[in-house]
């Protein structure tokens, strides 16, 4: 936190290298995503560097970016699906400062988007790049905690348990309960996880324009999903797979089939849900569109453009 | 004199901006190796003493170092001056041994008869392999290979030449070992594509 406060806040840009890490570390990390690209969902492992921010703040997502990323890059950073949280504003910011890059909040203008926690709405287009933050890139931990053992299950392509543990929450439920990081099937061969997106993220994946490279700082593996390549989340014929439904759409741009934050408004109960994509939802109201509660007074700002351009 | 000449060779020819040339070749390696069959130009070469080409050092100095043994075929292990290229601005090993190789860097891929050779990782570390870097004259005029898998909507289509002797057989061969196997660089004049291990030759019709 000190270190990338003191780096963004001081205009020392000659002192350090293009985008922070020096070159050998950015060769021995490409080398690792053209492995990833050509072995789709295999995690390969890589020499993580130590970053000037906390593992929590996507230390792999940013290694990933900085390797990748060049000067007629356009960069957008969201976490939760929001450009404007902590933690997506100091990325930006670290990337404007080392790489001298321009930033972006809209999906459709950005080459690369790093991610926590969330896929754009708006499909990705040939040519984008989406680098997700990834805490615990192995599927199996909770299954088999040693390394040892799930590096064998993936090379016998042995995800038995797997299915079991997905099979005991429907005996205990009645339906799957796993709603984040849902393991999803890639090209046929590899079990991954997507990070913790929810499950409603999942069927974005598959067969997506968009390169997809996934980075984990804290346990040094980088994967990868090319474009155009069959990502499956697991399921069983009686219980197949489902996304979450909402039952009201975006208060705020009346947006359906989108993921919604619940927002609380007052310390009474009241609240509501709104688009988690921040940029999906200033679109759709920017074009007209408007949820039930778009210019309420109750409303007090997650979004300025909307407050401002809203009338009752 | 002839060493001079060659020593003199040795420490010349790299990117101009080594930081921004490395970014940019390694991207449009990384989009070529995405998206199996697109073609992608180099904005960034290097200037190595023959019969290494522009190209295929672009891509070996961005991507070898001291870390990765790069393999050298007869026609570029013949030139002193292309061995001391490669060490000089790369410092990767160049050793002899094909299955010990993270790269290989080849000028006559017609002469190569067996991908098989080369390391193919293992089953627990398929990334452990050798990724070949084959120098070809063109990539657009010669046998059409029509590509399926990842990475490709539908089918893809390009043509490099020269390529490895039997080709598609021993694609096929690699493509069966799936996990292991070896990753292709197509490195043309002044452009790059790749054919990784996920990569399928579509049956062409009789
Ligand atoms: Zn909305």
């Amino acid at each position: 936190m000190t270190a990338l406060a003191d780096m963004t806040d001081t205009g020392k840009l000659a002192t350090y290298n293009f985008a922070y890490l020096d070159e050998q570390t950015k060769r021995m990390i490409r080398r690792a995503i053209l492995k990833g690209i050509a072995i789709p969902g295999y995690q390969v492992p890589f020499a993580s560097r130590e970053m000037p921010m906390p593992y929590g703040w996507g230390t792999g997502g940013v290694q990933v970016t900085a390797a990748i990323i060049g000067p007629d890059d356009v960069l957008k950073v969201i976490d939760q699906g929001a450009d404007d949280t902590t933690n997506a504003v100091s990325i930006r910011a670290f990337f404007a400062k080392t790489a001298g890059v321009e930033t972006t909040t809209a999906t459709a203008e950005a080459s690369i988007i790093q991610t926590r926690h969330r896929i754009p709405e708006m499909p990705l287009t040939e040519g984008q790049v989406l680098v997700y933050q990834v805490p615990i890139p192995e599927p199996l931990r909770f299954l088999e905690p040693r390394e040892t053992e799930t590096r064998k299950m993936h090379a016998l392509e042995e995800y038995g348990l797997m299915h079991v543990k997905l099979y005991e929450d429907i005996a205990r439920n009645g339906h799957i309960a796993t709603t984040y990081a849902y393991p999803v099937k890639v090209e046929g061969r590899y079990v991954m996880d997507p990070s913790p997106t929810p499950k409603f993220d999942n069927p974005k994946m598959h067969r997506s324009e968009a390169l997809q490279l996934f980075g984990a700082g804290r346990e040094k593996r980088i994967y990868a999903i090319p474009p155009h390549t069959e990502v499956v989340s697991l399921d069983f014929e009686d219980h197949p797979f489902e996304v979450q439904h909402f039952d009201q759409p975006c208060a705020l741009c009346g947006g359906e089939q989108v993921y919604l934050d619940e927002v609380v408004l007052d310390d009474r109960g009241g609240r509501m849900f709104v688009c988690s994509d921040t940029d999906h939802c200033e679109n759709r109201c920017a074009a007209g569109h408007r949820g039930e509660l778009a210019g309420d007074d109750l409303f007090d700002g997650k979004d300025k453009g909307v407050e401002t351009e809203a009338s009752t | 004199m002839q060493a001079a000449t060659s020593h003199s060779i040795a420490y010349q020819g790299e990117f101009s901006d080594p930081v921004r040339g490395a970014q940019s070749v390694f991207r449009a390696v990384m989009d070529a190796t995405a998206r199996p069959g697109s073609i992608h130009q180099l904005a960034d070469l290097c200037t190595p003493p023959a019969p290494l080409t522009a190209s295929a050092a672009a891509i070996i100095a961005t991507l070898a170092d001291a870390e990765t043994p790069v393999w050298l075929d007869s026609a570029l292990a013949r030139s002193e001056a292309v061995r001391d290229w490669i060490v000089f601005h790369t410092g990767a090993p160049v050793t002899v041994h094909q299955d010990e190789a993270s790269f290989a860097l080849v000028a006559a891929p017609q002469s190569l008869a067996a991908l098989n050779g080369f390391s193919l990782g293992t089953q627990e570390y398929p990334d452990r392999s050798t990724t070949l870097i084959l120098q070809v004259s063109d990539l657009t005029k010669g046998a059409a290979l029509v590509l399926e898998g990842p990475g490709v909507n539908g089918t893809a289509s390009i043509a490099p030449s020269p390529m490895p002797l039997h080709f598609a057989a021993q694609w096929r061969d690699n493509r069966a070992g799936f996990p292991r196997g070896v990753d292709l660089i197509l490195a043309g004049p002044g452009c790059v594509a790749a054919l990784p291990r996920t990569t399928r030759l579509a049956q062409r019709e009789a």
